[in-house]
């Protein structure tokens, strides 16, 4: 019994968040999008955002970087930290956010240069990288960490998008990475691939679990199972339950979270 | 259940209905292709009947006539050079009116016309564009003097317009210009082979003159040219960067939709009313110099500025946004968003545009005539404030002359203004496949 409690403890207030939302609404004019959710988002860990479609959950997502702020209907209420600093505070400064929490997308989407100039592209933006060496080095080794290297090694001078769609997404990740950001968002980052580029995509997102805080969007429970250590279950802008994974998917508290699981709705 | 099945007909695909809708429906296909096909051939129809007058029309233009006199280059009309320095012989040579060489060509040549006036009319078939080629000959190489040359000299436009078979000899005389004893003379000429139809460089190399036969479109060439780069000094970075901000930085609200309305407003405008704004803002309140491919280009960049910055803004558009959101999300910021990742990407359709703006002004005259261009220059333009006229305003100059062989002239301007314009839609195209990219 003492040893549960320590545990739950452990899991919820001890350890401090690496970035939390408290009470966070969007708006899109008049449409209400997200529904005052609280969520914690922690080191070492990857948190999966589960939900039929238009519940708002990329919607929370492109939050936890700003990228809504291009939407000029868009408006944003309630905090968002990142290492206790709220990141819609005026004075920071959203494109060193960005830099801090990178971004997967749902369609790979490498820019038209070579796959080396794809990665090094956050790198040189940055500075990270004073000599030609140093570049070389943050490319390889998000490539590397990417699961990519050894199958463009020989042709960093051809275009990103000659690859294949699966591998197009491990570029991005690895463009993600190579700007060593402290939070990496996925906003349905397999949705577009096979099965097999999919299972790629999962082991690199095991791997790189280890080194940063992770959230994804996806719509497949069997992923979210397969890679989430946390899973949040959003509704209709509400955040309906969350919790570790494993209970979410064996024993779920709320009635919706159940049917949604089940399949039984969504 | 039951009740279900028994309603459920399937589509008789064979049906008498099926088949006549079928029918109906190839039939509309084909008189669709009849008719776009016959749009087509009616549109090159026009294209080819329209460059085929053109060309041949406009290449005499660029052949002159020529006939061929023994010249007594005369120590007792010009001196002779051993007895004097060379800046003096230049002066004597300048001074000497080369009139009386050719004069004495024509009486070796025709012996038999004796009095003043038949000379004077004689001497009327060579151009006087003669006399500054026997000037050059001369200060070229004065050991000619005190020899004969054959020295092929340029006719007169009517001599001319005689060889290219553009005057009938069988119409009444009093209807035609070149009279009897002239064709006579003409033809004593040709049988002593003594006519000949030549390549004329100087068409390409010479300014405007009010002889056919010496007029060239180079001038007008350069004016165009200078006037060209004045407007796309102007148009493309102003252009360009309206488009920019207007796509990516400024707000969307009343003042850019008004901003907007206003630019596609522009694109419509007569060209001929920023002409009239050049006169008045240009040379009205900001005293530039009249006539100038200054003032020229910088009326045709108002006119070309809308339709940069519409094709800009299209293409601007076009850039895909998860290209945008991808830079985004690696913490660019807009300004990089926008000059790593979106021009480069819509450059070819902003060059694409340019260009197409560009080939309109080349082709603008009315801007051009209220601002002065319209003048009568002889010299080339050496700077954008030199007075200058341009191709399209030449060509209307040249139809607008009543000697009949700035005809073949005109034509001949429409054919380099149309080889310019050819050039530029090439670039265009080049342009747009060097630097389209695939994402």
């Amino acid at each position: 019994m003492l040893k549960m409690a320590t545990e739950f403890e452990n899991m919820t207030d001890v350890r401090t968040a690496k970035m939390s939302a408290k009470d966070v609404h969007v708006f899109y004019g008049d449409t209400h999008a997200v529904k005052g959710i609280s969520l914690d988002l922690h080191q070492d860990e990857v948190t999966a955002l589960i939900g039929p479609s238009g519940c708002g959950k990329s919607t929370f997502l492109r939050c936890l970087n700003r990228m809504n702020d291009t939407v000029t209907t868009c408006r944003v209420e309630g905090t968002i930290t990142l290492d206790g600093e709220n990141i819609y505070d005026p004075k920071i400064d959203v494109v060193q956010l960005r830099a801090r929490v990178g971004m997967v997308f749902q369609k790979p989407n490498p820019f038209p240069k070579s796959i080396y100039d794809n990665v090094a592209y956050g790198p040189r933006i940055h500075g990270l990288a004073q000599h030609r060496t140093d570049l070389d080095e943050i490319v390889t080794t998000a490539l590397e960490k990417a699961g990519l290297w050894n199958e463009v090694k020989d042709r960093l001078d051809s275009p990103g998008t000659a690859l294949s769609g699966g591998q197009q997404q491990r570029l991005c990740i690895a463009r993600a990475i190579a700007v060593n950001p402290e939070v990496i968002l996925m906003d349905e980052p397999c949705s577009a691939l096979d099965p097999i580029a999919t299972a790629k995509v999962e082991a690199l997102i095991d791997e790189l679990k280890g080194r940063y805080a992770i959230a994804i969007v996806t719509h497949s429970m069997q992923q979210a199972a397969r890679v989430s250590q946390k899973t949040a279950f959003f509704h209709l802008g509400d955040l309906v339950e969350h919790g570790d994974t494993t209970e979410i998917f064996t024993a779920p508290k709320e009635e919706r979270t159940r049917d949604y699981i089940t399949g039984r709705f969504g | 259940m039951s009740k279900e099945t028994t309603e459920f007909k399937p589509t008789d695909w064979q049906s008498p209905e099926m088949k006549a809708r079928i029918k109906r429906r190839y039939r509309k296909e084909k008189s669709f292709r009849v008719m776009g096909f016959t749009a087509v051939i009616i549109a090159a129809l026009f294209l080819v009947t329209l460059l085929g007058k053109i060309s041949s029309d406009g290449i005499y233009g660029f052949f002159q006539t020529s006939i061929d006199l023994d010249v007594p280059f005369s120590e007792a009309v010009i001196g002779n050079p051993r007895d004097m320095d060379a800046d003096a012989f230049e002066q004597q040579v300048m001074r000497t009116n080369m009139l009386r060489l050719i004069n004495d060509a024509l009486v070796k040549e025709f012996p038999e016309v004796k009095s003043r006036r038949d000379r004077r009319e004689l001497i009327r078939m060579v151009s006087s564009g003669a006399r500054a080629q026997l000037r050059d000959m001369l200060l070229a190489d004065p050991s000619i003097v005190g020899t004969t040359q054959r020295v092929r000299l340029l006719a007169s436009d009517d001599i001319d317009q005689v060889r290219k078979g553009k005057i009938n000899p069988e119409e009444a005389e009093a209807n035609r210009k070149v009279k009897d004893r002239e064709l006579a003379w003409y033809n004593k000429l040709v049988e002593e082979d003594r006519i000949s139809l030549n390549f004329h460089t100087a068409f390409l190399t010479h300014g405007d003159s009010r002889d056919p036969e010496m007029a060239g479109i180079w001038g007008a060439t350069v004016g165009s040219a200078l006037t060209l780069v004045v407007t796309l000094a102007i148009a493309f970075p102003i252009g360009v960067l309206a488009a920019i901000y207007l796509e990516e930085f400024a707000p969307k609200n009343r003042l850019t939709d008004l901003i907007e309305v206003n630019i596609n407003n522009l694109a419509a405008v007569p060209s001929i009313v920023f002409g009239l704004l050049g006169l008045a803002v240009f040379l009205g309140v900001m005293h530039l110099p009249r006539s100038a491919p200054l003032v020229g280009g910088l009326t045709l960049a108002l006119m070309t500025l809308p339709t940069i910055i519409i094709a800009s803004r299209a293409s601007i558009k076009a850039v895909p946004p998860s290209i945008r959101d991808a830079a985004r999300g690696l913490g660019a910021s807009p300004m990089q968003v926008v000059f790593h990742h979106v021009v480069p990407l819509a450059m070819p359709g902003i060059l694409t545009g340019t260009i197409i703006g560009m080939a309109q002004a080349l082709g603008e005259t009315a801007p051009l005539l209220m601002i002065g261009m319209v003048a009568f220059i002889v010299d080339i333009p050496g700077g954008v404030t030199d007075a200058a006229t341009a191709l399209p305003v030449q060509i209307f100059l040249w139809a607008d002359s009543p000697e009949r062989a700035f005809v073949e002239k005109t034509s001949a301007a429409i054919m380099v203004l149309l080889f310019f314009l050819i050039m530029m839609n090439g670039l265009a195209i080049w342009l747009r496949q060097k630097f389209e990219r695939q994402w």
